[in-house]
C-alpha cells in the first residue's frame, strides 16, 4: 500500500477537541464531522485539504476525550493516514479501530515541512518527503494492527470473526 | 513476582499470568459504560458487528449525561437511539432524567463500582475509578461494542510511575491542587500509555471523594489509570453506597517495579490554577495578578461532589458572586442535589448569587448551559481547558479547585481564599 499526497502540518498536544469540537458531535457522518475537521484550531481549516492528503503532527496527537468522532473527522475530510511524533492511547486504539493507519515516527517528523509532497511505503516502511528530498524510516505495522485494517477497521474484523464462529 | 497495583488488578481479569509490562492479556470486564455522546455510536457499531445481544445485562451502564437536559433535536435524537437500545437489551442500568448524573460520580455512588473490578468506558475519564481501586480506564466507540458484545477486551499491561505526597497541607489546598502540581510536573503526555499510581502520607489521609478526583484527571497526564489502594477508607465508602459484598483491601506489592517515582512534597504550597490552554500550565494562584473572570463553573466529573459542594459553600457562606460574574454550581448527581438542600448549601449557593443548575456535564465540553462569548474567562472546577473547550476559540479556561473556583466568583479575578 502506498499513499501519496501533500501535507498539512499540525503543532503539539493537538487534542480531540481541536480536531472536531464537542458542539458538533450531535452526528457520527463521516462527512458530516469531516466538514468540521480541526474547527478547534481555526473554523475553516479543512477547507485547505485535498482527497488523499496527509496529517503530520507534533507530540501527544489525539490527546484529551475518547470521542470516536475524531478519527471519523479526519478520514470524512479525506485524509487517510496520520504521520506524528507520538500519539495519545485512547486515539491511537480508536484510530484503528476505524480504520485510520498511524505512523509514530518519534524526532523524524521535524524533517516534515506543511506543504511538502511525502510518499508513505506501507509496506516497506518507509517515508519519502519528494520536497524536502530526504527519507525516513517507521517499523512495520504490528500483525494485529494491519489484521484490522485489512478489514476497514474493528467493526469489520469482529463481524468476520463472528461469522466464522457461527 | 512483586506486583505493582496496575498488575495486580490486571491479573484478576485474565487467565494469562502477568509476567512483565507491555504484555497483552485478554481481560473479562465487570462493567461496561457510555454516555449519550459516545453510546450511539457504540450501539451502531455493535449492531455493524453482527452482534445480537451484549454480553450480560447487569453489567452494561449507559448514563445520558453530556448533553442533558437534551439541549437540541440532534442531541434528543442520540438519547432516543440510546433509550431503545436498552429497552431492547433489557439493561439495568439506563439514566436518563431524574435518575441521571454525571457519570463518573453517578457509577460509585450507587455502588456499581468497586475495588478489584476492571471497567471500559467509552470515555476518557472513566480512568476516576482507580479512587476506589478499580483499573478502569477509557475506550473508543466500537472497543466498547466490542466489549458489549464478548465482556471481554485486551489491555497492554501498563508501566507504573508511583507518585508520593508527603509534607503538610496548607488549609485551602485540595485534591485538585494535588493532581494539577502533578501535571504541571510531568505534563500532559509525562504518562502516556503507563499506570500512575498514588501514594504517601498525605494520600493516606485524603478522603475518597478526593482519590476519585485525582484518579479522574490521570487521563490529563495522558496515563491510562491512576491508582489507588482500597484501605479502610475506600471500604465505609463502598459500604455507605451499597458496596458491601466482597471488599477487599487491595495494594501494591513492596519493592514491586516501578519505572519511575515522583515525589511530591507540599510543605509551604498553597493552591495552583492550570492556566490556558493545557491542564500541565500549571501556577500558584497568588502568582497571577489581576485576571478578571465572566463565569464559574462548580461541577463535573472532576469536582461535583458533596465535599466540592461543601468547599463551595464554605466559601460562598455570607459573601455575593461580584455582579460581573456568572458563577454556575451543577451538582453532579441528584444524591449529590439532594445533599446540598438538606445541609442547606443551596441556600447559601442562592443568598450569594450563584445559578443552580441540573446535574449535567454541559459546560465542561462547551456543550450547554454555560457557554462563554469570545474573549470571555472562566475559571472552572473541570478538567480540561483547551482552546475554545467552554465555548468561543478566543475564550479561555483556568482550571482549579472548587475553594479557588468560588473564590474568584466573589473577587470577580482569577484569585485564591487570601484574596478575600
Amino acid at each position: 500500500m502506498i499513499y501519496k499526497g501533500k501535507v498539512h502540518k499540525v503543532g503539539e498536544h493537538i487534542d480531540t477537541d481541536a480536531i472536531i469540537p464537542a458542539r458538533f458531535l450531535v452526528t457520527s457522518d463521516p462527512e458530516k464531522l469531516g466538514k468540521n475537521c480541526m474547527a478547534g484550531i481555526e473554523p475553516d481549516w479543512v477547507q485547505r485539504v485535498q482527497k488523499g492528503d496527509i496529517l503530520v503532527a507534533g507530540r501527544n496527537f489525539g490527546c484529551g476525550s475518547s470521542r470516536e468522532h475524531a478519527p471519523i473527522a479526519i478520514l470524512g475530510a479525506g485524509m487517510p493516514l496520520v504521520i506524528g511524533h507520538s500519539f495519545a492511547r485512547i486515539f491511537y486504539r480508536n484510530a484503528f479501530n476505524m480504520g485510520l493507519p498511524l505512523l509514530e515516527i518519534g524526532d523524524q517528523v521535524d524533517q516534515i515541512n506543511d506543504g511538502d509532497e511525502l510518499e508513505v511505503d506501507m509496506d516497506k516502511g518507509t517515508i519519502r518527503d519528494l520536497t524536502a528530498g530526504c527519507a525516513m524510516q517507521f517499523p512495520p505495522m504490528p500483525a494485529s494492527m494491519t489484521a484490522i485494517l485489512n478489514k476497514g477497521g474493528l467493526v469489520g474484523y469482529v463481524k468476520d470473526r463472528l461469522s466464522k464462529e457461527r | 513476582m512483586q506486583q505493582t497495583l496496575a498488575q495486580k488488578l490486571l491479573q484478576r481479569h485474565t487467565q494469562e499470568a502477568i509476567q512483565s509490562d507491555g504484555q497483552i492479556v485478554q481481560c473479562r470486564v465487570s462493567l461496561v459504560l457510555a454516555n449519550d455522546i459516545t453510546g450511539p455510536l457504540a450501539i451502531k457499531s455493535f449492531h455493524g458487528m453482527g452482534a445480537a445481544k451484549v454480553f450480560d445485562r447487569e453489567k452494561i451502564a449507559l448514563v445520558m449525561d453530556h448533553f442533558t437536559p437534551q439541549k437540541d433535536i440532534d442531541s434528543a435524537n442520540q438519547v432516543l437511539i440510546s433509550r431503545n437500545f436498552a429497552r431492547e437489551q433489557g439493561l439495568t442500568h439506563y439514566y436518563e432524567g431524574g435518575n441521571c448524573g454525571v457519570e463518573h460520580t453517578l457509577l460509585p455512588e450507587q455502588g456499581l463500582v468497586g475495588p478489584g473490578d476492571l471497567v471500559v468506558g467509552a470515555d476518557s475519564h472513566t480512568c476516576t475509578y482507580g479512587g476506589i481501586a478499580a483499573f478502569a480506564t477509557g475506550m473508543g466507540s466500537t472497543d466498547i461494542a466490542a466489549a458489549m458484545a464478548l465482556g471481554e477486551t485486551w489491555l497492554k499491561v501498563p508501566p507504573t510511575i508511583r507518585v508520593e505526597f508527603t509534607g503538610t497541607l496548607n488549609a485551602h489546598v485540595r485534591a485538585k491542587d494535588l493532581m494539577l502540581m502533578l501535571i504541571g510536573k510531568i505534563g500532559v503526555d509525562g504518562a502516556l500509555y503507563k499506570a500512575l499510581e498514588f501514594g504517601g502520607s498525605i494520600i493516606d489521609n485524603l478522603g475518597v471523594e478526593g482519590r476519585l478526583t485525582m484518579a479522574n484527571m490521570a487521563i490529563e497526564a495522558g496515563a491510562k489509570a491512576g491508582l489507588f489502594a482500597s484501605d479502610a477508607q475506600t471500604k465505609s465508602y463502598c459500604a455507605e453506597h451499597g458496596r458491601t459484598q466482597g471488599f477487599e483491601e487491595i495494594r501494591a506489592d513492596d519493592n514491586a517495579n516501578y519505572e519511575q517515582v515522583v515525589r511530591i512534597d507540599l510543605t509551604g504550597q498553597g493552591p495552583v490554577v492550570a492556566c490556558p490552554h493545557l491542564p500541565g500550565n500549571v501556577k500558584p494562584v497568588q502568582e497571577l495578578g489581576h485576571l478578571p473572570v465572566q463565569q464559574v463553573v462548580i461541577g463535573s466529573c472532576t469536582n461535583g461532589r458533596i465535599s466540592d459542594m461543601r468547599d463551595a459553600a464554605g466559601i460562598l457562606r455570607g459573601r455575593k458572586v461580584k455582579n460581573t460574574v456568572r458563577c454556575i454550581i451543577l451538582p453532579s448527581t441528584p444524591t449529590v442535589w439532594k445533599q446540598c438542600l438538606q445541609e442547606g448549601l443551596m441556600e447559601i449557593f442562592m443568598e450569594a448569587g450563584c445559578i443552580v443548575g441540573p446535574c449535567t456535564c454541559g459546560p465542561c465540553l462547551g456543550g450547554h448551559m454555560g457557554i462563554l462569548a469570545d474573549g470571555e474567562r472562566a475559571v472552572a472546577t473541570t478538567n480540561r481547558n483547551f482552546k475554545g473547550r467552554m465555548g468561543s476559540l478566543s475564550s479561555e479556561v483556568y482550571l482549579a479547585s472548587p475553594v479557588v473556583a468560588a473564590a474568584s466568583a466573589v473577587v470577580g479575578e482569577v484569585a485564591g481564599p487570601e484574596a478575600l
